[in-house]
């Protein structure tokens, strides 16, 4: 593909949109997304969908053809524990790779990194955060934290405006993605019009199903060097039917917090049985015993079976 | 008359595109950049005003350009040095510095002459703005 800009004047180059593809080293990271990432299908159509817009502007701007980079502000709505913050750094990758944003990295803030504490604080601290942003991606963290209804001379304010003219003015140089639960980020939007208008990917983040939240269990354990034995496998997945009907259910997140528990017993239980020589296995295994001694378990287990 | 201090002085003043290379090569060494203005060209005054506090944990050079600009709009009519501060160990010390921005008239220096002892001359330099107050020498 050498001659794939020099002569775009002359007679119009034949572009291959999968030889770009491969070029830009961009399906890699939608593949990892693919594989690492369980479910979460509407969020991987929106990012293949950008992707894709992303690459024809490539292909059409070695063409001479009018290529205006689109907006790319984003917010990302969904409960608790359904990978906003994962998909997020990917999407910083991603954005990179694509020549979108110049360095891909993220910076990931809430409202304490961007709100001061008294007036004239505000401004600098914003800016401060705004500049280490640039050339990368801007995550904030339950961005609706930023206004404060209730009081007016609230300073996060200040900053939704210093925050939307960085927006606008420098929309080539960072992407600013807002993640935060679907009901408050909708009344945030509807309070600020302007982030409205200027965010075009409202990305929602569904639940996980029983199926996904277990195969993300796994893979979890899989990346600490543990594995789940049989029993544990099917005890895990009734700690995740039961665990979903309890309160402050955070999805993928309860299930990380479960795991580490059963880490904690199993190492309990490795200590308790004495002293032995241990094989790998036993170090490596996860028995159905660790999962079953929580508390999920006692609670319902008289009730519901 | 016009002010050479610093790298690239004596070339044609740098675009931002171009400060924008440099700057970028200074954070891709890991130097912290920072913004200084002043309006008193004496080479021998090293206390410039700094602009902000340098800036650390920056990834890319537009950072420092947002500052830059904002710090042409108020002081556009005085002198403004981009330094970047290398804070490695052995070296801890600026490691660049150069102009990027200068007032539209430089004045140039004034050299004084002093008959000394046994007919020797000493000489002075004194820049014709610090005849005005600071802060309406350039203006």
């Amino acid at each position: 593909m050498s001659e794939g800009g020099a002569a775009a004047q002359a007679s119009p180059p034949k572009i291959n949109l999968s030889e770009e593809f491969a070029e830009s080293g961009v399906g890699p990271v939608l593949q990892q997304l693919d594989d690492e990432l369980v479910g979460l299908a509407p969020v991987k159509q929106r990012i293949r969908e950008i992707a894709a817009l992303l690459l024809v502007g490539r292909v059409r701007s070695k063409f001479g053809l009018v290529s205006q980079a689109p907006t790319l502000h984003m917010s990302f709505t969904g409960n608790p524990g359904t990978g906003k913050t994962t998909v997020a750094v990917r999407m910083a990758e991603i954005l990179h790779r694509l020549g979108y944003v110049r360095r891909g990295h993220l910076v990931a803030v809430t409202r304490d990194d961007l709100v001061g504490q008294y007036i004239g604080h505000t401004a600098p601290k914003t800016k401060e955060v705004l500049k280490k942003a640039m050339g990368g991606v801007l995550f904030i963290d339950e961005a609706y934290y930023l206004y404060r209804q209730e009081n007016e001379r609230d300073y996060g304010q200040e900053s939704i405006e210093i925050l939307l003219q960085v927006m606008e003015n420098n929309r080539d140089d960072l992407v600013v993605i807002m993640a935060g639960y679907a009901d408050k980020m909708d009344r945030f939007f509807h309070s600020n019009p302007g982030f409205r208008s200027r965010v075009a990917h409202h990305i929602d983040f569904p639940d996980y199903a029983d199926a996904d939240l277990l195969a993300i269990g796994e893979k979890m354990i899989a990346a600490l060097n543990y594995g789940l034995s049989l029993d544990a496998k099917l005890a895990l997945a009734e700690y995740i039917s039961l665990r979903r009907m309890q309160p402050l259910f955070a999805n993928a997140r309860s299930i990380r917090n479960a795991l580490d528990r059963a880490r904690l017993r199993q190492a309990n239980r490795l200590f308790a049985a004495g002293d032995r020589d241990l094989s790998l296995d036993a170090l490596t295994t996860i028995e159905a015993g660790d999962i079953r001694q929580s508390r999920v378990f006692q609670q319902t287990g008289s009730s519901a079976r | 008359m016009r002010v050479t201090q610093g790298c690239f002085s004596f070339l044609p003043d740098l675009t931002d595109d171009q400060i924008l290379i440099q700057v970028q090569y200074c954070l891709e060494q890991g130097w912290a950049v920072n913004l200084e203005f002043t309006d008193d060209p004496h080479p021998r005054n090293t206390y410039w005003e700094m602009w902000g506090l340098p800036m650390f944990d920056l990834k890319d050079a537009k950072g420092v350009l947002m500052e830059l600009h904002a710090c042409r709009k108020i002081y556009g009519d005085q002198y403004i040095r981009l330094s970047a501060f290398d804070s490695n160990h052995g070296w801890e010390s600026v490691r660049i510095s150069f102009i990027v921005n200068r007032p539209k008239n430089e004045d140039g220096f004034h050299l004084d002459r002093t008959e000394g002892q046994s007919r020797v001359q000493r000489y002075t330099t004194r820049a014709y703005a610090t005849d005005r107050p600071e802060g309406k020498r350039y203006t």
